[in-house]
């Protein structure tokens, strides 16, 4: 089999980037799902919320989807599900697997990687305890509960204030459980205000900052949690545990790109993001592959990455028809003071839009800030900030006649307004 | 009635099982929990010790050298992973190093192949990664790796394919001495039986005293903490990496797995004697582990944990293991099994079998089948083999775990054979959906959804684990 572009992945970033390149002039595509329906984890996010940017409306995750998947199927663009890739060997030859196909050999021009992230574990963060069932993280139980139609439980502890376990709070409540408390490690929240706002204190749930989990009891179900407060350095406090009797504990303890495939590729990994290190192109290091979506960095609005994946199905189409400029000049991107990273990790002066955009996440809650962009240590452009945090993705917008081909390094720090 | 039976599917009662199989005997398996392999089988270090280590003329000593002789033999014929990665005992002090040639001695006596010490840049050669402060270490080179649960369930499934019974669920509650039998309940079955071994593990004290007032031992609890990392760990060490060994035990160990993990642990605590289900992790032990395995190896990947677990060994009063007929005619013992217990279970197997079948002026038996059914890896297979594969049955050609590559074919076929798989934990053990990094976060609903197909049951009664350990309540808008 031979394709221009194939595309892995069918959630948000897969569909949008297929149908980009589409769009910029090729037809050959072939977009590769694991699951058995397009549409990723969209398909389970049953709350609203998406859209607000891209469409200018609220849509739910499966109506920002269906969007997409319409005008994937509408423009002919062929996909596979239920299908798995196993390989990217070299001369970018997928090897791929379903039922009904067997066993693919895929040759492609292009390759766009979009399969997205997976939730942090128990494991991960090696919380103490007995090993019962009723650990959860919020995504498995996300997906029981929306796309299954089973409760996963009725009195719920939640560790980790991240968007998925703040939706899931709601979402569980609503159902009829109990929603004890959401434990967060930090001294401020992993998820957006606004689902703060939304699912937790509409519904009277408390969110027990800068604690967490110290011991899991119960030998078949859960039957309790301890949480305890930490310290400055995230240690638990003795003396501080109090036992929730509860059947259930819910993990939103962050999100990891999944990169087991890139890795194997070739494509050189940015240990601050996980995920690919890419260009103004979302083009990796590898010529011809690109990335978008979570699996190059953990986004918390879907209209990003779908603004995100456009760029990389154009920017794979001009690899494909062969229409790109050619690039000489690289300026580096350097997170200084106050910013955790900047993706992309560097950009070529001659590819650059009239507009271009670097995302960054801060370390921790600002106010009354501001975020400085130098070139070559001179500042180019300031924004001035009332409000970020670590849980909400920063989007600078800048212009290319800012820059010049000389320009070696872009930096942006946070720098305290004094008031 | 049965001519055996066995308590416990531990390794141990397995082995037994298995090998007394290859005679004449009605043999049944009694086991407590939901599936095999549940106790201290399945939280241990899953190494094949080479047997330098027990003192020679102890019973640990002659089982060990035993076990580990027959254990390539025994994983060939039952299709169960066994790598004899060799193992290192390292020294860090001028005291270490007489412990070394101590424990060479007793090795050789016991006549453990190939024992060699070696210096301090032939170790590093073996193991980069070791502590700068090692000087020297034992290099035993018949030392292995295996995966213990999997030994265990098939053990099981070839006694069964043999002829054997295997009764889950079935916790003795009693057991009475009809002078030329035994019964055995569990307060709703009884089953009658003219031996029973007693391979309870932890609880096998418990057990004894149910036929003896006046018990030679008693078991205490010994817990041991682990830490195992993903994959992406994989030749951090090489070899089974321990330091020298202490009162405690041989040491907190960081071992490569069978399947390409890293193993880090154990520590050592004694518990309680009535604390025989306090398989529980704790914060303080944790650190523990993670310090004592860190002035082992340097720069252990921490950061790729995907999961803790504790394992209870069976520390026995007297010191040895305890194998033999008590002093209750008819009542066979096998306890005490720590450390080398795995190493020694295919030796323990065949010696108790041989035993057994002596009183019972048992048989070889006809047609006995010493090979377990071939488990396809679909992960190893090559393309060509994959495709066929796939052409024959499209279950192969769906990828059910995607961090360990597991199909549903493999999936539905441990569901299938004897002694086959009916929770998440007991698929997890068989065929590895769920052992991956993301630990069953996505392939958990999806194996979920095969086990309530192929057992016929509703989803809402598939448990992680044991009969109450359901991870469904219910369908939505049910509370």
């Amino acid at each position: 089999m031979n394709y221009d572009i194939v595309v892995i992945g069918g959630g948000p970033a897969g569909l949008a980037s297929a149908i980009e390149a589409h769009k910029k002039g090729v037809s050959s595509i072939l977009v590769i799902e694991r699951d058995r329906e397009l549409g990723g984890i969209l398909q389970q996010c049953i709350h609203n919320g998406f859209g607000l940017h891209i469409f200018r409306e609220e849509l739910t995750g499966p109506e920002y989807a269906e969007r997409f998947i319409e005008a994937l199927k509408a423009m002919g663009i062929e996909y596979k599900l239920d299908t798995m890739v196993l390989e990217i060997g070299e001369d970018k030859c997928i090897k791929a697997m379903n039922e009904i196909d067997g066993f693919m050999s895929i040759k492609a021009k292009a390759i766009i990687l979009a399969m997205g992230c997976r939730e942090r574990t128990r494991g991960a963060i090696a919380i103490p305890g007995t090993r019962p069932a009723g650990v959860f993280s919020a995504g498995t139980a996300q997906r029981y509960l929306n796309m299954e139609g089973y409760m996963v439980g009725k009195r719920v502890v939640i560790l980790g204030s991240g968007d998925i376990g703040l939706i899931m709070a709601r979402r569980m409540t609503l159902e009829g459980a109990k929603v004890l408390a959401v434990a967060e490690l930090m001294p401020y929240s992993g998820g957006l205000t606004r689902n703060i706002v939304q699912c937790l204190n509409d519904f009277d749930i408390p969110l027990l900052l800068s604690h967490t989990v110290t011991e899991i009891k119960g030998k078949d179900r859960v039957s309790s949690v301890v949480v305890s407060k930490v310290d400055a350095h995230m240690k638990p406090i003795a003396g501080t545990e109090v036992e929730y009797e509860c059947d259930t504990l819910l993990l939103s303890v962050g999100l990891i790109p999944e990169n087991e495939l890139s890795k194997q590729a070739g494509v050189e990994i940015d240990p601050r993001t996980s995920g690919p290190i890419v260009n103004e192109s979302m083009e990796t290091t590898v010529e011809g592959i690109f990335a978008c979506g979570n699996v190059v960095h953990v986004h918390d609005l879907v209209d990003f990455v779908t603004a995100e994946s456009n760029r990389a199905g154009a920017n794979a189409a001009k690899y494909v028809i062969e229409s790109r400029k050619k690039a000489f000049s690289v300026i580096n991107t350097y997170s200084n003071e106050g910013i955790t990273y900047i993706v992309p990790q560097y950009i070529r002066f001659e590819n650059l839009e009239d507009k271009f955009n670097l995302f960054m996440r801060v370390k921790k809650v600002y106010h009354n800030a501001k975020m400085v962009v130098k070139a070559d240590g001179v500042t180019i452009k300031e924004f001035k900030k009332n409000h970020m945090a670590p849980g909400e993705m920063e989007n600078l917008v800048l212009e290319k006649s800012l820059l010049n081909e000389s320009i070696k390094s872009l930096t942006v720090e946070v720098i305290k307004e004094v008031v | 009635m049965y001519d055996v039976a066995v308590i416990g599917a531990g390794v141990i009662g397995a082995a037994v099982a298995r090998e007394l199989t290859k005679y004449d005997i009605k043999v049944v398996v009694l086991e407590r929990e939901n599936d095999v392999s549940c106790g201290t089988t399945k939280a241990n270090s899953a190494i094949v010790h080479a047997g330098y280590d027990a003192p020679y003329g102890s019973n640990k000593g002659k089982f060990n050298a035993w076990g580990n002789r027959i254990f390539g033999e025994v994983c060939e014929a039952l299709n169960v992973p066994f790598d004899r990665t060799g193992s290192l005992v390292c020294a860090f002090s001028e005291e270490d190093l007489l412990t070394l040639e101590a424990l060479k001695r007793n090795g050789e006596l016991l006549e453990i192949p190939n024992l060699e010490i070696i210096d301090q840049a032939a170790l590093r050669a073996i193991e980069p990664n070791i502590s700068e402060n090692a000087i020297a270490a034992l290099y035993a080179p018949t030392a292995g790796i295996t995966e213990p649960w999997e030994l265990t369930i098939a053990y099981i499934e070839n006694a069964m394919d043999n002829g054997a019974e295997l009764k889950l669920n079935f916790e003795v509650k009693a057991i009475e001495n009809k002078v030329n039998f035994y019964t055995i309940s569990d307060g709703n079955e009884q089953i009658e039986a003219k031996y029973v071994v007693n391979a309870a593990g932890v609880y096998a004290d418990q057990i004894y005293r149910m036929v003896c007032d006046t018990p030679e031992f008693t078991i205490a609890p010994r817990r041991g903490q682990y830490y195992l990392l993903d994959k992406s760990a994989k030749g951090h060490v090489k070899t089974v990496v321990f330091p020298c060994p202490s009162k405690a035990g041989k040491g907190t160990l960081v071992v490569p797995t069978v399947d390409g993990n890293l193993l880090i642990g154990p520590d050592s605590e004694d518990l309680d004697n009535s604390q025989k289900e306090a398989t529980e992790t704790t914060l303080e032990r944790l650190d523990l582990v993670k310090q004592l395995a860190n002035q082992l190896i340097q720069n252990i990947p921490f950061r790729e944990n995907i999961t803790t677990f504790a394992g209870l060994r069976a520390e026995p009063s007297t010191g040895d293991f305890i194998i033999g007929f008590s002093k209750v005619a008819g009542f066979y013992n096998l306890a005490g099994m720590k450390s080398p217990g795995l190493s020694s279970a295919p030796a323990i197997g065949v010696h108790v079998a041989e035993e057994i079948a002596t009183v019972l002026s048992a048989q070889s038996r006809v047609g006995f089948e010493p090979n377990r059914r071939k488990r396809l890896k679909f992960e190893h297979l090559n393309d060509i083999q994959r495709q066929a594969l796939i052409k024959e049955n499209p279950a192969y050609g769906r990828v059910i775990c995607r961090c360990e590559m597991i199909t549903e074919g493999e999936i539905v076929d441990a569901i299938h054979r004897n002694c086959g798989g009916t929770t998440l934990n007991g698929i997890k053990r068989r065929v590895r959906p769920g052992a991956g990094r993301c630990q069953g976060g996505f392939c958990g609903p999806r194996v979920m959804e095969i086990l309530a197909r192929e057992l016929d049951v509703e989803m809402e009664s598939i448990c992680q684990e044991g009969q109450a350990s359901h991870i469904l309540i219910g369908k939505t808008k049910s509370l």
